[in-house]
């Protein structure tokens, strides 16, 4: 079973015509993603090798501070990524880096005392990896919601202002968006599982040879804990960027 | 004492000042009207009595105390800014109308939304209607009843009837005279010159400057 696993450097060199496919139909329609498609290729094929090797010191090292470090540079980088979708909401890294730490730590703390997962760094790495992405996408998604309704419907929050709201009152109906927008790809991915796409952890235990009925076990976890950990820290993204919108006179900036 | 002090008040958040250096008292009880063209500065006047802006440079008093020493929240709850195009913001005219309750924690009775409407001449029955269907007139007057159900002491008036027919025009400025007459001090601006007919107090602001003073 193993041996179907193993993808050789002809097969990926071969897998590289998928690649050409898309930069001719770039070159062709003139996207001008060019330098963008080359350079992800390029990234993803070193980043991917790089980590392959560390993961395999990481596991064969098996040591408590070790996995530590890997999960904090994974929380590290989300929340730098994330950072990049705030655009001028001040303390953004500070503010994404509180929201993937909890998000993803108390996630971890939980499923660890569960026992769904142990320990280890070959289930912490990946499983951290996972939620820290999410989070990552559904901050930096509830970001740009917030920076787009704070330009969009400044007159019906100014009108609240004027109204005698506070920034909580004046602020509800974005602030009640943005966590949706953060939260909406984890949600109608979690409708459509199973029916659209087979996910990343479930496939993989599936290419492993583990037996589907119990590799849906793994998904489900996996989704209530996405669920969970996106919804948190969207939330934390979105109550701690809102007030930033205003300045010390609770005027809008 | 005066409601509002102006004491060499002047906006200007780029090298173009906005509002230069401007002295003024607005006593309490007073219907005034400044007048002014389009850009003149008039709006921006109204949001710093508001505080929905600051001034750059100078002072603006209320009630004898710097507007800084009021908690902005409670401070607005007195004076209150309505705007020229106002914002509606719930599915329904209840929605909005319940705001100002919400904010105060407190639930809107019907019976008085209801009273409120007629007394703008709209049919009570419009408390349901959806708030995307009304017209300018009737988007004005809901949106001036959210700032009467807990009176304000100060109404700061932006262009209010500006392109609305003559007779919602009459029945705003009806609506109007009876909060000042139960003491509401109102401030209201205007570039409609069929406006400056009916001003008891008449001031007029030219490139952030009031020129002339015609106060009752």
């Amino acid at each position: 079973m193993n041996s179907q696993l193993i993808v050789s450097p002809l097969a990926l060199l071969l897998a590289l015509i998928l690649v050409v496919i898309a930069l001719a139909i770039n070159l062709k329609e003139a996207l001008g993603m060019t330098q963008d498609l080359i350079v992800g290729v390029v990234r993803a094929v070193i980043q991917l090798t790089v980590v392959g090797f560390v993961l395999t010191y990481i596991i064969k090292v098996n040591t408590v501070w070790l996995t530590l470090a890997m999960v904090a540079i994974i929380i590290f980088n989300a929340a730098w990524n994330a950072k990049k979708r705030a655009g001028t909401i001040p303390d953004a890294f500070v503010t994404s880096l509180l929201a993937v730490t909890t998000a993803t730590g108390l996630t971890l703390i939980m499923l660890v005392s569960v026992r769904a997962i142990r320990f280890i760094p070959a289930q912490i790495v990946p499983i951290s990896g996972m939620i820290a992405s999410n989070v990552m996408v559904a901050t930096g998604l509830a970001y740009r919601s917030l920076n787009t309704e704070f330009t969009d419907l400044r007159p019906q929050v100014l009108e609240r202002l004027a109204l005698g709201a506070n920034l909580k009152q004046a602020s509800q109906k974005l602030i009640v968006n943005a966590i949706k927008t953060g939260m909406a790809p984890t949600i109608d991915s979690a409708k459509t599982v199973g029916l659209v796409s087979l996910p990343g952890m479930m496939s993989g235990l599936i290419f492993a040879g583990i037996d589907p009925t119990k590799a849906i076990m793994y998904q489900i976890m996996v989704t209530f804990m996405l669920l969970g950990a996106t919804s948190l820290g969207s939330f934390i993204a979105v109550y701690r960027s809102y007030p930033r919108f205003y300045n010390d006179q609770k005027q809008l900036r | 004492m005066n409601a509002f002090e102006l004491h060499h008040m002047t906006f200007a958040p780029t090298k173009t000042a906005i509002l230069n250096d401007i002295n003024l008292d607005i006593p309490w009880g007073i219907d005034l009207t400044i007048a002014g063209h389009s850009g003149s500065g008039k709006s921006t006047l109204l949001r710093l009595l508001a505080t929905l802006l600051t001034p750059t440079s100078g002072t603006i008093l209320y009630n004898g105390k710097p507007q800084s020493d009021y908690d902005p929240i409670l401070y607005r709850r007195e004076v209150s800014y309505c705007a020229q195009q106002p914002a509606l913001f719930g599915a329904t005219v209840a929605d909005d109308l319940r705001f100002p309750f919400t904010i105060r924690n407190t639930e809107m009775p019907r019976e008085q939304a209801e009273a409120a409407l007629e007394s703008v001449d709209l049919a009570k029955t419009m408390l349901d209607a959806p708030t995307q269907n009304l017209s300018g007139g009737e988007r004005q007057r809901v949106a001036l009843l959210r700032h009467l159900f807990f009176p304000p002491k100060v109404l700061l008036l932006d262009e209010v009837t500006t392109g609305l027919d003559p007779d919602t025009k009459a029945v705003i400025h009806n609506l109007l005279d009876r909060q000042n007459k139960k003491g509401i001090t109102l401030v209201s601006v205007t570039h409609d010159e069929s406006e400056l007919h009916m001003a008891k107090n008449l001031m007029t602001l030219v490139d952030g400057q009031f020129e002339e003073v015609t106060l009752a």
